[in-house]
């Protein structure tokens, strides 16, 4: 028993099948739970007032969008290295879900530091990293899209997805170096004794707990569908022939 | 109940807006692909079997 | 490898897009940039470095797909596959061969365009010198990108959404020591970083680019 075992399509359609209405469950139900005790049952901050509320959005989106992208870095190493188709069309369904994680970070930061930071943009290093995350997830889409040989594709977009991490990497130093920011440090980390307060950190947890699920329930969905997609294509070629 | 979001309340509810929209957008988006592909491929495998 | 170089070089010559295209381009954004602006020399001269650089960068992007179309459509590709010469060798002669064509020009030209934008005395120096430090990095990211988009119909576009992402770091460092030696500050970490970039990419990417000419060729 290990873990390649669910490189095999078939395999990976069966268990993903049998775990993913207990995921998807499970996403809605912490989701559900810690939005609705954030917005609702907890106080506002005593200066940020209500905007406050925001983080519960912002700072899972920003995390999941992140830890997409690494996903995708990953299951990318794997099909370069073991070539389990599997591992590619997951690269190939995570994508989408990190640039709109990508996106609900910006556009929440952006409706918070209006009334915060007084304006909806600043060219801030966290921020600007993360745009140009969003343009390398808008490349890796469009390459996917562009080339009709599946085989070919899963090669070219994670060599794509190495380099672009190295240069993504780079960016986010150089954009460092560039400006030096108005972005507040990490909200949360474990060894640090400033941290968020009680009242506000177990519903965050919540709602991380609760992107976390929502991100494994749809890269399992659309992995699936992009198994059968290619299994589709694969009967039409070969009736095509016969 | 409902609190009292001030005058952030443009932006609170907006984000919220904004996120559970996208949020539901992938989601349905998600879906809708999985059962169109699933219904295809049951349609073509059915065909592949009947003509042996 | 020397035979190649020159065969790319000469068609490029005689092809007569190479040289004259992404110069005419530089000048005619330089040019535009003024009237978007407005012609007040204090504003021209403290954005002319940033200007420079984005005018090279996208000279240099408008022929990055020329790299491997031709080859790729007359079949020499194939051969220069087969040939003895390593893949890593023929993209890094290609990256060369787009670089004399339009990295160096652009690099000649550019003092000669700050003076339209009214670039500060201090400033020719080190727009040159960046831009013949940066332009080399350029050349090898577009050869990475114009591998990677070698079969495809219609790359151009798709070309530049892949490219322009991975110029980020370049220009940054780029444009940052044109701007601090314009002004008069001290260049050296910029530079550093620069230098380091363009040798990291000319030692690093070629085996990236080579992977996918690899797979594109299969």
């Amino acid at each position: 028993m290990s873990i390649w075992e669910y490189a095999n399509p078939v395999k990976f359609i069966r268990t993903t099948d049998r775990i993913l209405p207990w995921v998807s469950v499970a996403a809605v139900l912490c989701l559900v739970t810690g939005l609705v005790w954030g917005y609702f049952f907890t106080p506002d901050d005593y200066r940020q007032g209500s905007t406050v509320k925001i983080i519960y959005l912002h700072v899972p989106a920003a995390l999941m969008a992140i830890n997409a992208w690494i996903m995708m870095l990953v299951t990318s190493l794997i099909w370069i290295i073991r070539r389990h188709h599997v591992s590619a069309l997951a690269a190939r369904a995570a994508a989408p879900v990190g640039a709109t994680f990508t996106v609900i970070a910006l556009a929440t930061g952006a409706l918070w530091g209006q009334p915060m930071w007084g304006t909806w943009w600043a060219w801030d290093p966290r921020l600007t990293s993360f745009l140009i995350l969003f343009l390398f997830y808008l490349g890796y889409m469009a390459l996917w899209s562009a080339i009709e040989n599946d085989d070919t594709a899963a090669d070219l977009t994670s060599i794509l997805c190495l380099v672009g991490s190295v240069f993504a990497l780079l960016s986010r130093y150089a954009v460092l170096f560039w400006n030096q920011g108005l972005h507040q440090g990490a909200s949360l980390s474990l060894d640090k004794e400033e941290n968020v307060a009680d009242v506000f950190w177990y519903p965050l947890l919540v709602c991380i707990a609760g992107f976390v699920l929502l991100f494994v329930a749809l890269v399992f969905l659309r992995t699936q569908t992009e198994i059968r997609a290619r299994r589709s294509r694969a009967l039409l070629a070969r009736e095509g022939r016969t | 109940m409902t609190p009292d979001l001030g005058k952030y309340a443009f932006a609170v509810l907006a984000s919220y807006g904004v996120s559970l929209g996208l949020i539901i957008a992938l989601v349905a988006l998600s879906l809708r692909r999985a059962r169109r592909t699933r219904a295809e491929l049951e349609k073509i495998e059915e065909r592949v079997k009947r003509h042996g | 490898m020397i035979a190649l170089l020159l065969r790319d070089l000469r068609l490029a010559v005689r092809a007569g897009g190479g040289f004259g295209l992404g110069l005419a381009f530089f000048l005619i954004v330089t040019v535009l940039i003024p009237f978007g602006v407005g012609p007040e020399t204090g504003l021209l001269s403290r954005i002319a470095p940033g200007v420079l650089w984005i005018g090279a960068l996208l000279a240099c992007l408008l022929s990055l797909d020329r790299i491997f179309a031709l080859d790729w459509e007359d079949g020499s590709l194939d051969l220069l596959a087969t040939a003895p010469l390593p893949m890593e060798g023929i993209v890094t002669i290609k990256a060369l061969a787009h670089w004399i064509t339009t990295g160096l020009p652009l690099v000649l030209a550019a003092p000669a365009l700050g003076v339209l934008l009214s670039l500060p005395p201090s400033g020719y120096l080190w727009v040159l010198v960046s831009l013949a430090l940066g332009t080399p990095a350029l050349s090898v990211i577009g050869t990475f990108g114009a591998a990677l988009t070698v079969g495809l119909k219609r790359g151009g576009l798709l070309l530049s959404i892949l490219v322009l992402p991975l110029y980020v770091p370049t220009l940054i460092f780029g444009a940052e020591v044109a701007r601090r030696g314009a002004e008069g500050l001290a260049v050296q970490t910029p530079l550093l970083m620069l230098a380091g970039i363009s040798f990291g990419t000319l030692a690093l990417l070629p085996f990236a680019s080579a992977a996918v000419l690899r797979i594109n060729l299969r």
